[in-house]
C-alpha cells in the first residue's frame, strides 16, 4: 500500500543512516603518542598560575609552567630544582638565594633569566587574588613584594622572609604553583594597564614547562602540546584532557579505549573494572580530608561534650568500607598521611551508649535539632545522609540542606551554617598548610581577615594558634614533627571538628599506560613520564 | 464542492490584500519582540542578583584576602545600586557587549558563539528525525484509527515521552555505544580530529562537509547520532501525537466523504488534502518541538558531554556567572520569540479564522 | 453498532435510572449534568487505553493512601552492609547505594508524586484560566498588556526560571514544583484565552448582557467553565511532563533532597550505580513511566470526551 510505503522509506532511510554511521566508525583509538584523559574542568575558569585556587588546575600549571624547586614525590622531604640550580639559606634563616639554570628558554622561545623569575614571584603577590594567600604563608605580600623578592644578577634571585622559618617550609612554598616562573616579556607585551599581563594569561600560557597549550575550550576540553625544548625526555606528544562528568560516562569510555585514564570513577565502577582487568586502578593517598564542622556560634555545637558525643557517633569503618570504599581511609587527624609530623591514630569508632551517655552529661539526652550543609555531589551527599542516619542513633536529628558547592562555602564563609560537611585540601605537603586550616585562630571577630577553618566554626584558640605559630617557625624537623603530634592530640580529644577520611586517588589507567605520577596534591601531578605501550 | 484552497492559493490571496497592511503588521511585530525582549532582560537581570550566590567566591576562591575580596567585589560592579547595574548591563546589550563571563574568561558573545551551534545542531538532528519519523507514524495511526497499529503506535509513543531523559541516555549508551559499538562515545568528536576543519557555521557536521574533511564528517556522525537519536525519541512521541489529533479532526469532515465518494484515491485524499490542511499547524507544532529541545537538552548535554548552550547556562547559573546567564538567556529567549512570532505569522498569512 | 441498552439486559431499577439520565428531555439543570456526565463516563469507558489509564492512577492513589502503612521497612532505615542487593526475596525491589530497601521507598515517595500532580494543577491551572480568559473576554488593551506578559514567560527558559527559583528559595521539592508551574501557565493562559475569544462572541453570552449579568459574573459562571474543560485536559497531558522536570531538577541536585524518597530523585541518584546495580534508577523509573503513561492515557480519553470531533 502506498500509504505504508513512505513510512517505510523513512525508517529505511534512518536505518540506513545508522548502519552506515556504524561502519564509519572511524574508531580512532588514540596513537601511541596521543595521551587522552577524563576529569572534571569546571573548576577552570582562569589559567593565569597567579590566580589559580583550585586543584584540577594547579595540576595543567604544574605541567605547563616550571618553578624555582619542586617537591621530589619519591621522598618528600627532599627537592628537585625545576629552574634552579642550587640554593642557600643566609644564616639568620630569612634569605633564600637561588641561583637559575643557564640555557634554559620559554616556550615562546625568550631566554629564561632571573628577572623573569623575580617578576613572576612579585606578580602574584602584587595581583592579590586566590593564588597570593599561599606566598603570604612565608610573609611575601602585596605590601614587600617589590623588596622582598630581588633579583641579584641575571643568574641569581634572592626571596627574603618575615621571620625565621623551617627552610622545608619555605621551599614548600616556593615550590607550588603561585610561584611559577611567567615568561615576562611575553606577558607584559599583552598587558593591559598595570595587569600583569593577567587578562591576557587567563586564556593563555606564557610557560616553560614540559608542555605547552594549544586550546582551552571551557568545560571541554583542555589540549597540550610536548615542548620540544624541554631539559627532559616527553614520550607523549599530544594530551588531550576531557571533560566528563558523569562516573558512568567515564567508565564505559575507558571501557571502550576512548580514553587512557579516567579519575573520577566511583567505588563501584573501579572495583567492577578492575575485576574484568579492564584497568589498573592505582591507589594514591591525597592531602585532602573529609571532616564535619561544628558551629560554635550555635549553643548546641559549641560544647566540648557534644564535640565529643559526635565523634564517638559516627560510624567510620561502616561508611568506609560500605559507601567509599577504595577512594577514602579512616582518618581522624588534620595531617594526612605521609605528611610530617602525621599521626597514625584513629581513637573514635562508634559507641552509641558512650556518645549518650556524653549527652546526657552536658544536659541534652533528648538530643536536638540541627541543620547540616553539604554539596549535592556525589559522594558527599551519600556521605551526609550515613552520617545523618548515624547522629540520629543519638536523637540528634539533621536536617540535610544540600545546594551547590559555591553556596555551601559560601554560607561556611559567613559562619551561616550549622554543621558543614566537606573537605579542605593542603596547599602544598608541609604541616603548616593544615595546622594553619585547621589550628590556627588569630582574629575571631566577624570582622577578621582572616577566614580559616577555625574562624568558620567560631573556635576561638589563642594557645593552638600560638603552636602553630612556633612549630612554623621550628627549624628542628624532630622537634617540629612532636610539636605537631601534640596538637592533633589535643585536637582529638577536644574540637569542633570530626575529621573522618582521607582521600584516596584511584588512578585508572589501560593496560599498557604508565608513568603517570599523582601526588598527595594535583599540584604534584606530573604527566612526564607517561608512557603508552 | 469546491476544494479546500490549497497553499499557493492562500498565499497569493495574503500577497493580494497588499503591502501597507504587512507593513504595519511587521512594525507591530518589531514592537512587541522589543517589548518582550526588555521584559525578558529585566527580569533575568533581577532574579540573578537576587540569587543568594556570590560570584567572587567563584573567580577568587576560598583562601583569598578580604581585601582581595573587596576589590573584586567593586571592580564588578557589584557595590552599585540594583538599578545602576541593570541599566549599564542594558546599555551594554544594546551595544552588543555581552559582557565577560566569569567563568571561562572569554567574552560571553565568543562563548556562545561556541556553544549555541552544538545545540541548535544537535535539536535540529533530532527535530529531523522526529518530523521524518513522527510524522508518518502520526498520519498512518489517524487513517488505521482505533486498530491495533493505532493503539500499539499510540502506547509506544507515550512511553517514550514517559521515561527520564538522563536514564534514556545512560541506556543508549550502555547499549549502543559500549555493547554495540555502533556509535561514538560522549563528546561531539574525537580529540584526533579536534580543531582540524575551521569553524564556519558553528556545525561539525556541515563544516566538515564543506571543508570535505570525510573522516571528520563520519566521526562527528558517530558522535551525534546517539545524542540526537535520544531527543527524536521525544520529537517522534510529541510529533506522532500532533498529527494524529490533527489528521483525526481532518478525516472526520464532510469533503473527505465527499472527495471519497467522487471518487479520488484513497492517497490522494489523504496526502494532498488533509494532509495538505494541516500542513501549517503542523509547521508550527514542528516549531514549538524545536523550541522544546533548545531548552531542554540540558540533562542529554550533560550525560554526553555535549558542549551545548544548556550546560553553559546551569553552570553559569549554578556560579553566579550573571553575565553568562544573562547571555544565554537573551540568546534562547531571542529563539523562541523568533518562533513564536514566525508561528503567529503563518497562522496569520494561512488561517484568517485565527485574525 | 449495538446501542447501549440493548448490550446487556437490565434489571428494572437500574434500567430506570438509566433511562432518567440518557433522556432527551431533562426536567431539571441538575438532571441535564448528570446526564450528560452518565454519557460522557460511557465514552470514556469504552476506550481500554483510557480505562488503563484510570486504572493505574487509581492504584496511585491507593498506594500512596495505604502503602506507607502496610510496608514493613522504613525507607530511611539505612543498612550499610547490605547495599546494592539485587531484588531478592527480603527486598523485593532490591536495596540501594545506602542499603535502603527500594520497596518501601518506592511506596513512601507515591505520596510525593501524588502531591506534586495535585500542588501543579492547583496552582497551573486557575492561573491560565484566570488570565487567559480575562484576555479573551476583555479584548482590546487588557488583552494585548496580558498577552505580552504571557510571551514573556513563554519566552523565558524554563530551565533557567526553575534554576534560579530552585537556587533563590533553595532545594526542594516544593519549590521545584512552584518554579515549574511559575513557568507552565502561559500555554494554559493562551489556550483559554482562544477559547474564550470564541465563547465571547456568542449569542447565550450577548443574552446574559442584555439581562443584566455584571462582566464578573458572566466570566463566571459561563465562560470559565466552558474553557476549563480543555485547559483540564491539557493539564492532564502536561503532567507527566511536569513529573519528569521534577526528575531532571533532581538530576540538576535542585528537585527533591535527599533523603527523601522521591521518584525522579531516586532515578537521578540511581544513576551513578546503573551498570552495576541497574534496579536502583530503573525501578523508580519504571513507576514514573507507569504513571506519566497513565496521565497522558488519560488525557487522552478525557480530549476524546470532552470534544467528539478528536475521538471519531
Amino acid at each position: 500500500m502506498n500509504l505504508v510505503s513512505r513510512k517505510a522509506w523513512a525508517t529505511l532511510a534512518l536505518a540506513a543512516a545508522l548502519a552506515s554511521a556504524q561502519t564509519m566508525t572511524v574508531h580512532a583509538a588514540t596513537p601511541k603518542d596521543m595521551f587522552v584523559m577524563a576529569t572534571l574542568l569546571d573548576e577552570f575558569t582562569t589559567l593565569d598560575p597567579g590566580e589559580i585556587y583550585e586543584l584540577v588546575p594547579e595540576e595543567y600549571v604544574a605541567n605547563t609552567y616550571d618553578r624555582l624547586v619542586r617537591v621530589d614525590l619519591k621522598d618528600p622531604s627532599k627537592f628537585n630544582g625545576d629552574v634552579a640550580q642550587s640554593w642557600t639559606v643566609s644564616p639568620d634563616g630569612l634569605t633564600f638565594t637561588f641561583r637559575i639554570r643557564a640555557g634554559l628558554k620559554f616556550h615562546s622561545g625568550n631566554p629564561l633569566t632571573a628577572d623573569d623569575v623575580a617578576w613572576s614571584v612579585q606578580r602574584t603577590a602584587l595581583l592579590d587574588k586566590g593564588a597570593a594567600a599561599v606566598l603570604a604563608g612565608i610573609g611575601v605580600t602585596k605590601a614587600n613584594a617589590l623588596q622582598n623578592v630581588k633579583k641579584i644578577d641575571d643568574t641569581t634571585v634572592s626571596i627574603t622572609t618575615d621571620q625565621r622559618y623551617a627552610p622545608t617550609f619555605v621551599l614548600n612554598v616556593l615550590g607550588a604553583w603561585p610561584a611559577s616562573v611567567v615568561d615576562r616579556k611575553l606577558a607584559e607585551s599583552h598587558q593591559k594597564g598595570n595587569d600583569y599581563g593577567n587578562e591576557w594569561l587567563k586564556t593563555n600560557e606564557a610557560g616553560s614547562g614540559a608542555y605547552k597549550l594549544v586550546k582551552w575550550t571551557a568545560n571541554d576540553s583542555i589540549v597540550l602540546q610536548r615542548f620540544d625544548g624541554y631539559r627532559l625526555p616527553l614520550a607523549m606528544k599530544r594530551i588531550v584532557l576531557r571533560h566528563v562528568t558523569e562516573a558512568a560516562s567515564q567508565r564505559l569510555m575507558i571501557q571502550n579505549g576512548d580514553i587512557d585514564v579516567a579519575r573520577d570513577l566511583s567505588p563501584d565502577d573501579l572495583d567492577t573494572l578492575s575485576k574484568n582487568g579492564v584497568i589498573k586502578a592505582t591507589a594514591v593517598p591525597q592531602a585532602t580530608l573529609m571532616y564535619l564542622g561544628l558551629n560554635n556560634k550555635n549553643p548546641n555545637l559549641a560544647r566540648p561534650e557534644v564535640w565529643e558525643a559526635m565523634k564517638w557517633l559516627v560510624d567510620y569503618q561502616g561508611i568506609q568500607k560500605n559507601v567509599i570504599r577504595t577512594t577514602y581511609k579512616v582518618h581522624e587527624t588534620f595531617l594526612p598521611e605521609g605528611f610530617l609530623g602525621a599521626l597514625n591514630e584513629n581513637p573514635y569508632h562508634q559507641d552509641v551508649a558512650k556518645a549518650k551517655a556524653l549527652l546526657a552529661k552536658a544536659g541534652l539526652a533528648d538530643g536536638f535539632t540541627v541543620k547540616m550543609d553539604v554539596r549535592n555531589d556525589y559522594p558527599y551527599s551519600e556521605i551526609a545522609q550515613a552520617v545523618q542516619a548515624n547522629l540520629a542513633l543519638a536523637n540528634i536529628k539533621v536536617q540535610l540542606v544540600p545546594s551547590d558547592n559555591k553556596q555551601t562555602l559560601g554560607r561556611y564563609r559567613a559562619r551561616a551554617h550549622d554543621i558543614y560537611i566537606g573537605e579542605w585540601s593542603a596547599d602544598y605537603i608541609d604541616p603548616h598548610s593544615n595546622a594553619q586550616g585547621f589550628a590556627w585562630n588569630p582574629d575571631n571577630s566577624d570582622a577578621s581577615s582572616y577566614k580559616m577553618l577555625a574562624w568558620r566554626n567560631a573556635w576561638n584558640i589563642p594557645e593552638l594558634t600560638k603552636e602553630t605559630n612556633a612549630a612554623l617557625a621550628e627549624s628542628s624537623t624532630d622537634k617540629r614533627a612532636q610539636m605537631y603530634q601534640k596538637m592533633q592530640r589535643d585536637m582529638l580529644a577536644k574540637s569542633p571538628f570530626v575529621i573522618m577520611f582521607q582521600k584516596v586517588s584511584q588512578v585508572a589507567a589501560r593496560p599498557g599506560v604508565t608513568g603517570l605520577e599523582v601526588g598527595p596534591i594535583n599540584d604534584l601531578v606530573s604527566y612526564r613520564d607517561i608512557r603508552k605501550q | 464542492m469546491t476544494p479546500q484552497p490549497t497553499v499557493l492559493d492562500r498565499l497569493r490571496v495574503a500577497n493580494a490584500r497588499g503591502g501597507v497592511r504587512l507593513s504595519l503588521a511587521l512594525v507591530r511585530w518589531i514592537a512587541m519582540l522589543a517589548v518582550t525582549f526588555a521584559g525578558l532582560l529585566a527580569i533575568t537581570f533581577f532574579i540573578g542578583r537576587k540569587i543568594p550566590i556570590d560570584p567572587v567566591l567563584a573567580i577568587l576562591g576560598d583562601r583569598a584576602s578580604a581585601s582581595a575580596y573587596a576589590a573584586a567585589r567593586v571592580r564588578l560592579g557589584l557595590d552599585k545600586p540594583l538599578v545602576d547595574q541593570f541599566l549599564i548591563y542594558a546599555s551594554d546589550v544594546l551595544r552588543g557587549n555581552l559582557g565577560m563571563s566569569l567563568l571561562t574568561a572569554n567574552p560571553v558573545i565568543d562563548d556562545i558563539r561556541r556553544v549555541f551551534p552544538a545545540t541548535l545542531e544537535l535539536a535540529t538532528l533530532s527535530t529531523f528525525i522526529g518530523v521524518m519519523i513522527g510524522v508518518p507514524l502520526g498520519v498512518i495511526a489517524a487513517v488505521r484509527h482505533n486498530r491495533v497499529v493505532d493503539h500499539v503506535a499510540r502506547v509506544i509513543g507515550l512511553a517514550g515521552s514517559s521515561v527520564p531523559v538522563f536514564w534514556l541516555a545512560l541506556m543508549g549508551l550502555l547499549l549502543f555505544y559500549a555493547r554495540l559499538h555502533w556509535v561514538s562515545g560522549p563528546g561531539r568528536i574525537d580529540p584526533l580530529y579536534d580543531g582540524m576543519v575551521d569553524t564556519r557555521t558553528g556545525s561539525l557536521l556541515i563544516d566538515s562537509l564543506i571543508a570535505r574533511e570525510w573522516d571528520v564528517f563520519a566521526n562527528a556522525f558517530s558522535h551525534i547520532a546517539l545524542p540526537a537519536g535520544v531527543l527524536a525519541f521525544y520529537s517522534i512521541a510529541y510529533l506522532s501525537r500532533m498529527t494524529r489529533s490533527f489528521m483525526l479532526e481532518q478525516l472526520s469532515q464532510e469533503y473527505v466523504t465527499t472527495a471519497r465518494a467522487k471518487g479520488l484515491s484513497e492517497r490522494r485524499v489523504i496526502w494532498r488534502h488533509a494532509f495538505g490542511n494541516i500542513a501549517v499547524p503542523l509547521l508550527t507544532v514542528i516549531a514549538l518541538a524545536y523550541s522544546y529541545l533548545l531548552e531542554g537538552s540540558v540533562l542529554t548535554e550533560i550525560v554526553f558531554a555535549w558542549p551545548g548552550i544548556g550546560s553553559y547556562l546551569t553552570g553559569a547559573l549554578l556560579n553566579a556567572d550573571m553575565n553568562a546567564v544573562l547571555g544565554s538567556t537573551l540568546v534562547i529567549g531571542a529563539t523562541f520569540i523568533a518562533l513564536n512570532l514566525l508561528t503567529d505569522a503563518l497562522y496569520r498569512v494561512f488561517d484568517p479564522r485565527a485574525r | 453498532m449495538h446501542s447501549p441498552a440493548e448490550r446487556t439486559p437490565m434489571k428494572p431499577a437500574r434500567a430506570h435510572w438509566r433511562a432518567w439520565l440518557v433522556t432527551d428531555t431533562p426536567a431539571s439543570p441538575r438532571q441535564a449534568a448528570l446526564g450528560r456526565a452518565y454519557r460522557r463516563w460511557r465514552r470514556f469507558s469504552s476506550n481500554p487505553l483510557s480505562m488503563l489509564g484510570l486504572a493505574i492512577l487509581v492504584l496511585l492513589v491507593v498506594v500512596a493512601a495505604v502503602g506507607p502503612l502496610v510496608v514493613a521497612q522504613d525507607p530511611l532505615r539505612q543498612v550499610l552492609a547490605e547495599r546494592l542487593t539485587p531484588p531478592n526475596a527480603a527486598h523485593w525491589f532490591g536495596t540501594d547505594q545506602l542499603g535502603r530497601d527500594i520497596l518501601s521507598r518506592l511506596v513512601h515517595g507515591s505520596r510525593l508524586t501524588l502531591s506534586i500532580a495535585m500542588l501543579v494543577v492547583v496552582l497551573v491551572v486557575p492561573l491560565g484560566l484566570m488570565i487567559g480568559t480575562v484576555a479573551g473576554y476583555c479584548g482590546g488593551f487588557v488583552d494585548t498588556v496580558l498577552m505580552r506578559v504571557t510571551d514573556v514567560a513563554l519566552a523565558f527558559p524554563k530551565i533557567v526560571l526553575a534554576l534560579a527559583f530552585a537556587a533563590a528559595l533553595g532545594p526542594g521539592v516544593l519549590n521545584a514544583v512552584i518554579a515549574i508551574s511559575i513557568t507552565a501557565w502561559p500555554p494554559y493562559a493562551r489556550l483559554a484565552r482562544a477559547e474564550s475569544l470564541r465563547l465571547a462572541q456568542a449569542d447565550f453570552i450577548h443574552a446574559a448582557r442584555l439581562s443584566g449579568a455584571s462582566h464578573l459574573r458572566i466570566l463566571l459562571r459561563y465562560i470559565v467553565p466552558l474553557c476549563s474543560s480543555s485547559v483540564i485536559v491539557r493539564a492532564t497531558l502536561d503532567m507527566a511532563g511536569i513529573i519528569l522536570a521534577v526528575a531532571g531538577l533532581g538530576f540538576l541536585g535542585l528537585g527533591a533532597q535527599p533523603p527523601s524518597p522521591e521518584w525522579g530523585y531516586m532515578v537521578a541518584s540511581g544513576r551513578n550505580v546503573l551498570l552495576d546495580a541497574w534496579w536502583v534508577a530503573t525501578i523508580p523509573g519504571l513507576a514514573i513511566l507507569a504513571v506519566s503513561l497513565a496521565f497522558n492515557l488519560l488525557g487522552d480519553g478525557l480530549r476524546d470526551v470532552f470534544d467528539p470531533r478528536h475521538g471519531g
